[in-house]
């Protein structure tokens, strides 16, 4: 007879308006695997995971759990029927704390809880896992490795017997990453069975068992881990396209290049009041790409906005151009030529509700302004965005459309290009390859190095070591809001400076 | 890549759409309501035939429809302008009271001055009584950060006293046999009224200001900045988007406009400053304004529909013997109906 899967999808077709979103999905899932759902982003697969969750309802097709039919209506029966998701955004309780936070999701829960009891509870399934956290800690104190533990105890306890992850490493340290698969380990081992989502190719041949490639809504194949190769699951992801990723296309800037930013000393208050910035002096030319390495929450935050004019110096001078710009407003900074590609660009960098066209000229509508200010010249701005898509090969195919219906990948290429088209003479650039796909990744490379040869200075912050010197024309290290090291990329490595951002080595 | 697999159904969710929605909500609310009639032994079909009836069926009916708009359209007006930023302004009571106090103030002062002169300087006073009012609680916003919700209602409470305390005191009429009200005003001091009807020269502001409305909020950069600031202040802030400015100017010109619903109904209506100048006319804007998701157009449509429940709402207790509270409940369930279903289209169900 033949093996009843673990999970089957049957026929899945699911569309948004004017989207197809999942296309005749056919998938088989297995007890205790790993399995990995690897697609570029807008593939599908955040949708597909949550029809599985109960979170959408397919337009057509079946799933079936150990052979039976299911109807996963909502979240809850979802969670009746063992399946639990781990989102992106935690869905945590940031006052509570972490006992209170699991306590709250469970379905049995006694009016009174015994907290020792819960906090035992929560031991055990702790250690067998390797999900420590310290149960007393309130949730807003916790990393967010810590919290993502917290989630994947609070599903254990309350019973699910199938973790989905979607892109659960897009939030997490390089090490933290190692962490959570070998958290994937233990739990395949004792039977449960992991649904994991990504894009990075690296990821899954870390941690999968078998891998199921979508491609624009449609499974392009499902393959054996064992069986494959980081090409053949790159060649299924992306079809036809190239794979070639010239990190390497690095001239050296011509004729003479004049500073554009030079930060004196600057220091600047943290958000709870500490010193986010200690003493940090550095400046950067046109047509220079100053890489900044650092674990994020380092200062990198309070960089940014000190030179954009978010954040008042405590002491020291940021001088733009040679001008003393401390006291500048942020839209007399702008107005000077400098760009920022904001770390979170949904959260930060657009209006999510407003239309493409409408978030494309969000940081340099003072060019359309027609009548002294008074109107914007809506005719101009189309023209413009409509070249500014065609140049940049922007997957938008409205304009219309607000920016909420875009994937977040999209979201941030949008971004990225807005602040690149309006010809800034500075950029900063946070994590300017976050969470992008492969071919996306490239395009945004691709983009900075072309905006170094354009003259543009740019500060690239990122936390990937190999983006960092492969682009960098000099490096800075920062740890605790000091500015720990500064390098041309060929006088250093990556030890040298994981160990500065680390603060394992003094500077 | 999406560009590839696009089009497959589009649902509409344009303006036509949302007018389709909103109408189906509000017939709901009417159903709920007629039922209810219907257990307390009431003819629903009777109530709302008299509700109707009385608001449209007659000449009579339908001037003093437009004399129920003005403020209706004003206040609301006064709430959908912050609203545009996200701000939550229930203050046009007060602000109404502080615009009829000051206006009151300039014709008591200045009532012999020449009718050319004296109702234009009347309007400004007018405007700016509510303006103050209003720019007042967004300045605490900007500067103190104090929510704009609690100032705009607490005030609300101040300006009724305000107005109780000037004509139970230093204004009031010598000649009024003791009743808390002011002298009347001179005829200079009176906004002109259409023909024999109580319909007077408010109902042209108020068809201004939202005309100004459409257009400010659709074709200006400030309209542009303000839908920013609304959507994601985050992101305007970093865009420069001066949003502290936005915030005291919202309030100012949203109150100025309460405040001349104010100055029009001690002006052409009473004649005089008084309590109980306006029967919640503030309160009746931010339902016509929220009811109209702050739409221009929605204010004008939304101002007319409640303008026949309150005007209905005397006719069914006069007919029916039924409370005037029953409109109140229309009201009310609409309400709730409305932002419900707004609600529940968020959470994605
Ligand atoms: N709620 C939604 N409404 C409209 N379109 C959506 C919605 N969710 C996703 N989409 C669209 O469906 C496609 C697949 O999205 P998604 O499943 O999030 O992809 P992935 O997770 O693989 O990046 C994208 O084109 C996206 O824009
Ligand atoms: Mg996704």
């Amino acid at each position: 007879m033949e093996r009843i899967p673990y999970l089957r999808l049957e026929n899945i077709t699911k569309t948004f308006p004017g989207v197809l979103a999942n296309y005749s999905i056919n998938l088989s899932i297995e007890k205790s695997e790993v399995h990995a759902i690897l697609g570029e982003n807008g593939a599908g697969k955040s949708t597909l995971m949550k029809i599985l969750y109960g979170f959408y309802r397919p337009d057509t097709g079946n799933i079936y759990l150990d052979g039976t039919p299911v109807d996963i209506r909502s979240p809850l029966e979802a969670s009746r029927l063992g399946i639990g998701m781990v989102f992106q955004n935690f869905m945590l309780i940031p006052a509570f704390s972490v006992v209170e936070n699991i306590a709250l999701a469970l379905p049995k829960l006694n009016v009174l809880f015994k907290r020792s009891e819960m906090e035992e509870r929560m031991a055990v399934v702790a250690d067998r896992y390797g999900l420590s956290v310290d149960p007393r800690a309130r949730v807003w104190q916790l990393s967010v490795g810590e919290k993502q533990r917290v989630e994947i105890v609070k599903l254990l306890l309350s019973g699910a017997r199938m973790l989905i992850f979607d892109e659960p490493t897009s939030v997490l340290a390089p090490h933290e990453i190692e962490g959570l698969f070998q958290i994937f380990k233990n739990l395949t081992n004792d039977g449960y069975t992991i649904l994991f989502i990504t894009h990075k190719l690296r990821e899954v041949m870390a941690c999968a068992d078998r891998v199921t490639v979508l491609r624009r809504g449609s499974v392009v194949g499902t393959v054996l881990r064992s069986d494959t190769t980081e090409q053949e699951l790159a060649y299924m992801m992306l079809g036809e396209q190239s794979l070639h990723l010239d990190r390497s296309t690095k001239k050296p800037p011509e004729g003479r290049s004049k500073t554009v930013l030079e930060l004196k000393g600057v220091e600047v208050s943290d958000d709870r009041g500490g010193l986010g910035l200690k003493e940090v002096s550095f400046s950067i030319s046109s047509g220079e790409i100053v890489g900044v390495a650092g674990v994020s929450g380092n200062g990198q935050k309070e960089l940014g906005e000190v030179v954009l004019g978010l954040r008042r110096c405590r002491a020291g001078s940021v001088l733009l151009h040679g001008n003393d710009a401390t006291q500048w407003s942020v839209a007399r900074i702008l107005g000077e030529g400098v760009a920022c590609m904001p770390e979170d660009p949904l959260v930060m960098g657009v209006a999510p509700g407003m239309t493409a066209q409408e978030n494309m000229i969000l940081t340099d509508r003072m060019n359309y302004f027609r009548h002294g200010g008074l109107f914007i010249d809506w005719k101009a701005v189309r023209a413009e965005v409509e070249r500014r898509v065609e140049n940049f090969g922007l997957p938008i195919p409205n304009l219309d459309t607000p920016v909420i219906a875009l994937s977040g990948g999209n979201v941030q290429r949008l971004v990225f290009v807005r602040e690149v088209a309006r010809r800034p003479s500075l950029l900063i650039a946070y994590y300017p390859t976050r969470g992008l796909d492969l071919a996306a990744t490239k395009m945004a490379n691709d983009l900075l190095l072309a905006c170094r040869e354009a003259g543009i200075a740019v500060l690239l912050i990122s936390e990937d070591l190999e983006e960092l010197f492969s682009l960098s024309d000099r490096l800075i290290v920062m740890h605790r809001g000091e500015v720990v090291g500064s390098f041309k990329p060929e006088e250093t490595d990556r030890l040298e400076v994981g160990l500065l951002m680390t603060g394992s080595k003094a500077p | 890549m999406e560009a590839r697999m696009r089009a497959i159904t589009r649902v509409g969710t344009g303006q036509p759409a949302r007018l389709i929605r909103l109408m189906g909500m509000v017939s709901f609310a009417f159903l709920a309501v007629g039922i209810f009639l219907w257990a307390f032994g009431k003819n629903p079909v009777r109530a709302y035939g008299e509700i109707f009836q009385g608001a449209l069926g007659s000449t009579y009916g339908l001037t003093e429809l437009l004399v129920k708009m003005t403020p209706f359209i004003l206040c609301a007006s006064a709430t959908a302008l912050p609203a545009r930023i996200g701000l939550i302004n229930v203050g046009a009571e007060g602000q109404l009271h502080t615009g009829a106090l000051i206006a009151t103030w300039g014709a008591l002062t200045f009532g012999d001055l020449p009718r050319g002169i004296l109702l234009p300087f009347l309007v400004i006073l007018g405007f700016a009584g509510g303006a103050i009012w209003g720019s007042f609680s967004g300045a605490l916003r900007t500067m103190v950060g104090l929510n704009e919700t609690i100032s705009t209602l607490l005030l609300n409470y101040v300006a009724v006293l305000l107005v109780e305390h000037y004509v139970h005191g230093p204004w009031k009429d010598p000649a009024s046999f003791n009743w808390p009200f002011t002298a009347e005003f001179t005829e200079a001091a009176r906004l002109p009224t259409f023909g024999s009807s109580r319909v007077h020269f408010g109902l042209v502001f108020a068809l201004t200001a939202v005309v100004v409305l459409y257009l400010v909020l659709r074709k200006t950069r400030w309209g542009y900045e303000m839908r920013v600031i609304g959507d994601n202040a985050e992101a305007a802030r970093r865009a420069g988007i001066p949003i502290g400015r936005y915030i005291v100017l919202t309030m100012f010109i949203g109150g100025g406009l309460a405040g001349l619903a104010g100055m029009a109904e001690v002006s052409a209506i009473q004649g005089r400053l008084r309590p109980g100048i306006s029967t919640g006319f503030g309160y009746t804007g931010f339902l016509v304004s929220w009811l109209a998701s702050h739409h221009p157009i929605g204010i004008v449509i939304m101002a007319f529909l409640l303008g026949v429940l309150a005007l209905g709402g005397d006719m069914i207790q006069i007919n029916l013997g039924l409370p005037y509270s029953t409109v109140n409940i229309i009201m009310a369930l609409i309400f709730f109906i409305v932002l419900g279903s707004g609600q529940l289209k968020k959470m994605g169900a």
